[in-house]
């Protein structure tokens, strides 16, 4: 017997990982560029 | 190209460069996702679920060209020895990993609908996964040089040695018998209808731009974590060779 899938829960899971993903590592990495920033001036002055 | 690595000029270019990357690419990443998503017709084999693929190419694509700029910043470092080159490398190791992972989860998601299974030990999904342990042996290689005040170039043999594996990914399909489709897209031409073409076109695109993106400010976190770090020790020996007064 052919089991019957939902195609739309396979997409949505899909989309739901890879845009949140691709936001959390956005955030990371802009948060640690601005504290490894915010340091560097920060002892130069 | 040696005037271009230099870390004064570099960041001259960075820091405006960074913002535009950023927000071109979520516009353009976004817009090409919600196309896919509510525009593209259902494809006559795969049905709705071929609307992953938008997501999954991209993210194979940024999972091996992240490799190839391991490799040739790598090549640079061990040729002319210059510390930007390290940290170019190092930069695009984390976000190359990421988009390896998402590839593979995207794809095994894809998988079990249009093959019927989440996992197959085939060419192309095996050497997937080898390029995402390669990323791990990278990033733990190149953290640990960074940590003990190492040199960085056995992480930059690794990042030269491990592009081997990039051809093996591409042409996996044509060599070995594969549950994998062959490439749709070539330099000749490609085997899609333009209606799933241009927005993959545009969501690759999108997903590059951030891709940049993250690379830049990785290396600009990695820079001012090595300036600092160079002005305490200055400051340190200078506070050791002060005379003692008596």
């Amino acid at each position: 017997m052919r089991e019957t899938l939902d195609p739309w829960t396979f997409v949505i899971a899909a989309y739901a990982i890879g845009v949140i993903g691709t936001l959390v590592l956005l955030g990371w990495a802009w948060l640690t560029m601005r504290r490894a920033e915010r340091r560097r001036d920060g002892d130069a002055g | 190209m040696h005037s271009f690595a230099n870390p004064k000029r570099f960041l001259g270019i960075a820091r405006p460069l960074t913002p535009w990357l950023l927000a071109v690419g979520l516009l353009v990443a976004g817009g090409a996702l919600a196309w896919g998503l509510t525009q593209v017709p259902a494809e006559r084999l795969q049905g709705e679920t071929v609307r992953i693929m938008f997501l999954h190419v991209p993210a194979a694509w940024l999972g091996m060209a992240g490799w190839t700029v391991i490799a040739s910043a790598s090549l640079v470092e061990i040729v002319w020895r210059h510390p930007l080159s390290a940290i170019a490398g190092r930069a695009a190791a984390v976000p190359g990993a990421f988009f390896t992972a998402q590839c593979l989860v995207t794809g095994s998601i894809w998988g079990r609908p249009a093959w019927g299974t989440w996992w197959e030990w085939d060419g192309r999904l095996t050497s997937m996964l080898v390029l995402l342990f390669l990323y791990l042996g990278y990033i733990a290689l190149a953290q640990a040089a960074a940590r003990e005040g190492a040199s960085s170039r056995l992480a930059a043999i690794f990042g030269l040695v491990g592009v081997v594996n990039v051809p093996v990914i591409h042409f996996s399909v044509l060599w070995w018998s594969s549950i994998h489709q062959p490439p749709s897209l070539s330099m000749g031409g490609s085997a899609m209808a333009p209606a799933f073409l241009w927005p993959l076109l545009v969501a690759t695109l999108g997903f590059s731009c951030l891709f940049a993106a993250i690379v830049l400010m990785r290396m600009r976190a990695l820079l001012a974590d090595a300036q600092a770090e160079a002005r305490l020790r200055r400051r340190a020996r200078d506070a050791d060779a002060e005379p003692v007064p008596t």
